[in-house]
């Protein structure tokens, strides 16, 4: 038994976190909460540069062929530093449904562009509000023809190709749910950039009118092959979560040291010192069950759907407690626009809903549970 | 990162199961089987006979005390062996309950303190369960401020080097089957608290022991209540420097949070069973979006619990030493089974009350609600344990102390005003 990351693992997240303390500091989070670019072009070009987009892209492909494991490394460095790129979008979903279910055609014409950051992909699943099931999915395509309304799409407003699940055949049941490969900067696609609580990772409302649309994986497949995709991301971006929880917790510690009130440091104070470590707690039980979870991934375990669910629901309750404590222990300052704290009480907030909600997650993981007939699994 | 055995644990594995197989005590099972938290788990025969039985046979057999050096009565396996160990005994591991203090916490302190002749005289019988330890720290004014203790040892009038002992030890478990007791003691009280302590072992049949069972607010009695009259422990059998009791007594803590903490159930499995047999309005209760989202919750703190532990044993067998990030075992799994027992109970509705056979797994979170109270006290009490991840894992700065650097005798406390104070 061994649960650490390797040697290479852990060299390969030094210097990913070295590359971003430089290239992507609050102040370019900052940039992208303030002005008008969807996202840190630069950086986004950077990280492909460094490989970083084609961690887990075979070398056939354009990638560096590392594999998961590396890229669950990469994505806690991402998490940490906020990075405002739609890695996530392209790089944990449109890549892995290519990899997934594409075919050989597909494969070789998207993911060399993925991997170089030449092109950006995404997800376009969600249609309105509340947990998605099989009956919300309204779009639908015939003979070739996507027709209908994906929102909110992450990183929508500046992909160049997005996997679409829509229906091939009318009714409300998963069966007739199938993916497409539609280009969004074709013809019969509007797009429209939306308003969101972390304007550093955009959101866009995404219309098909008669778009063409390419059929990704068999028909009716679509359903099962975004659940075991979904799973894999939930991990990544759980990964994402335990850096960003890491990040605010050690802000909080490092205020908590500095500040001084009532003559002493706060952090002194029981109240300041047992909420931090409560932080630590809820960040600790993440990243461990994110270690399980990135075994799963690696190793293609049974238990990677219960994995997935557990990793989440423990980093998105991590996140969501560190960023918010972290407010807490700046005090009057944690609410100002001036001071960082805000940038993860955002992300953390938006992450929690990002590949579906806490309570959606918290559904999945004991459904699964219950279908294995035993708690032992956890 | 994975969690298969290489090819020598696989062989240790098989040679731990087939010797199980071969001589586990099986027709304790299906009691072993039904066994809740805080109360015996076994009924039908004395329980300390037949816990003593399987340690005795365990250690004839070398599967004792795993992680030891041979020479004190162990196997000198490694971290993962003992894990994999802990995997294979399974049922059969609830029997090593009156063993846990003595070998998880006294006997490493023997080790890291006391004389080669004691270390030979004293592990052995530890180890094979022959000879059962306890802990003689806490005391009615000297809980979570372990330091204020007052048990008083003095050396005896007749220049024989003897210390004489008078004073009061409480929430000592198992005092009442022990041999030994690991005991600390105030040798001055003229320095500040931590400066004046000293640390002994003694025979608990030594004249002027008297051990008191304390009814427990559940009802069972497994703590004490010592009380030390006159009593003479030689000077040999002091361990460590008079006044270093503090730095002898961080031995047994740290190894205290890790037996306490380490690999501990929060009976997510059970309360998981119990909502796929319990209906919520004509449905099965893991059905309802309510029960699912307290569920998952629980299902990430057991483990994120078990996958913590794992990689503290990662590593612990790639060389590191285990420090105080370790005491967030006890702090989560005594608050999840407290919340959890009153989680069951609430399922189960008015009827949750009735505490009997009749009871959802015969009354299994009646007895863990009434018990659980205790697991976030014992061994660090919830608040030390967020001091000791705040100030020690964090680097945050100490709470302002009133006691620091004032002689232990001026120190005010409950029953004894400030001196010169308004009181």
């Amino acid at each position: 038994m061994n649960l650490d990351f390797s040697e290479e693992q852990k060299a390969l997240k030094d210097h990913v976190r070295r590359f971003l303390s430089d290239r992507c500091p609050p102040a370019a989070v900052r940039a992208v909460l303030e002005g008008p670019q969807p996202f840190d072009r630069d950086l986004y070009a950077g990280l492909a540069e460094l490989g970083v987009l084609g961690t887990a892209i075979p070398q056939e492909y354009g990638g560096t062929g590392l594999g998961p494991l590396d890229l669950c490394v990469v994505a806690e460095e991402l998490g940490r530093a906020l990075a405002p790129v739609p890695v996530s979008s392209s790089i944990y979903l449109a890549a892995e449904f290519l990899l997934q279910a594409g075919s050989e055609a597909q494969k070789k014409a998207w993911l060399p562009k993925l991997a170089s950051g030449a092109a950006i992909g995404t997800f376009a699943f969600v249609e309105g509000q509340g947990r998605m099931t099989p009956d919300k999915v309204r779009a639908a395509v015939t003979d070739g023809k996507l027709s209908g309304l994906k929102s909110p799409v992450p990183d929508g407003d500046v992909a160049d190709v997005a996997i679409v699940a829509a229906r091939s055949r009318s009714g409300r049941d998963a069966g007739g749910i199938s993916l497409y490969l539609v280009k969004l900067d074709g013809p019969g696609v509007t797009r429209e950039a939306l308003q969101t609580i972390d304007p550093t990772r955009s959101q866009a409302k995404v219309s098909f009118d008669g778009a063409p649309a390419e059929l990704l994986g068999g028909e009716g497949d679509g359903w099962h092959i975004a659940t075991q995709v979904m799973d894999r991301a939930a991990i990544l971006m759980a990964f994402e979560q335990v850096g960003g929880s890491d990040r605010a917790l050690e802000m909080a510690r490092d205020y908590a040291v500095e500040r001084m009130a009532f003559g002493r440091p706060i952090g002194s104070f029981q109240a300041i010192k047992h909420m931090v470590a409560d932080m630590y707690v809820a960040a600790t039980l993440a990243r461990s069950n994110c270690f399980y979870a990135a075994w799963a991934l690696s190793s293609g375990a049974a238990e990677l759907p219960v994995a997935a669910a557990t990793a989440r629901v423990s980093a998105t309750t991590a996140f969501q407690q560190c960023a918010k404590n972290n407010i807490q222990v700046h005090g009057g300052m944690g609410f100002t626009w001036a001071f960082d704290c805000h940038l993860f009480y955002r992300r953390s907030n938006a992450l929690a809903l990002a590949l579906g909600s806490l309570s959606t997650w918290e559904s999945l993981l004991i459904e699964r549970m219950s279908a294995r007939n035993t708690g032992e699994a956890a | 990162m994975d969690f298969e055995d290489t090819p020598q644990e696989a062989a240790f594995r098989t040679r731990a199961r087939a010797w199980i197989e071969a001589n586990a005590p099986k027709h304790l099972a299906p009691e072993l089987k039904r066994a809740s938290f805080g109360s015996s788990a076994v009924t039908s025969e004395d329980p300390l006979k037949a816990a003593k039985a399987w340690q005795k046979k365990k250690a004839e057999g070398g599967w004792a005390c795993l992680h030891w050096p041979k020479e004190y009565g162990g196997a000198g396996c490694t971290p993962i062996e003992r894990v994999i160990w802990n995997q294979e005994e399974g049922i059969y591991g609830a029997l090593t309950g009156p063993f846990i203090i003595g070998q998880g916490m006294c006997g490493p302190t023997v080790m890291a303190w006391a004389a080669e002749e004691h270390k030979r005289r004293l592990l052995p019988p530890l180890a094979s369960g022959e000879e059962i330890w306890c802990q003689l720290f806490s005391e009615p004014a000297g809980g979570s401020d372990l330091a204020g203790l007052r048990t008083r040892a003095v050396p005896a009038d007749d220049g024989s080097g003897d210390w004489i002992v008078n004073g009061q030890k409480i929430w000592t478990s198992g005092a009442q089957h022990s041999d030994w007791g690991l005991l600390i003691t105030r040798t001055d009280p003229d320095v500040p608290k931590h400066k004046g302590l000293t640390m002994f072992f003694l025979s608990m049949k030594t004249p002027g022991v008297e051990v008191r069972p304390i009814k427990q607010a559940n009802g069972q009695s497994g703590f004490n209540e010592v009380y030390f009259t006159d009593v003479r422990i030689p000077d040999s059998q002091r361990l460590g420097p008079v006044g270093k009791g503090w730095e002898v007594s961080l031995t047994t803590l740290m190894n205290e949070r890790l037996s306490i903490g380490a690999g501990m159930s929060t009976f997510f499995p059970e309360l998981f069973r119990m909502c796929l047999e319990t209906e919520v309005e004509g449905r099965p209760a893991v059905d309802d979006p309510a029960v699912r989202s307290k569920l998952a919750q629980f299902a990430v703190r057991q483990s994120g619990l078990r996958y913590t532990g794992m990689r503290a044993i990662t590593a612990l067998s790639k060389g590191e030493t285990p420090g105080p990030e370790n005491s967030i075992g006890k702090l989560v799994a005594g608050a999840t089974m407290q919340e959890l027992a009153t989680f069951a109970l609430d399922l189960q509705g008015q009827a949750g009350v009735v505490w009997d056979s009749t009871s959802p797994q015969e009354g299994r979170f009646q007895a863990l609600l009434m018990r659980s109270p205790a697991t976030r006290i014992e061994g660090g009490s919830d608040e030390i344990l967020r001091n000791i991840i705040g100030e020690r894992v964090l680097g945050l700065p100490g709470d302002i102390r009133v006691d620091k650097d004032v002689a232990f005798k001026d120190i005010p406390t409950s029953g004894r005003a400030k001196k010169g104070g308004k009181a």
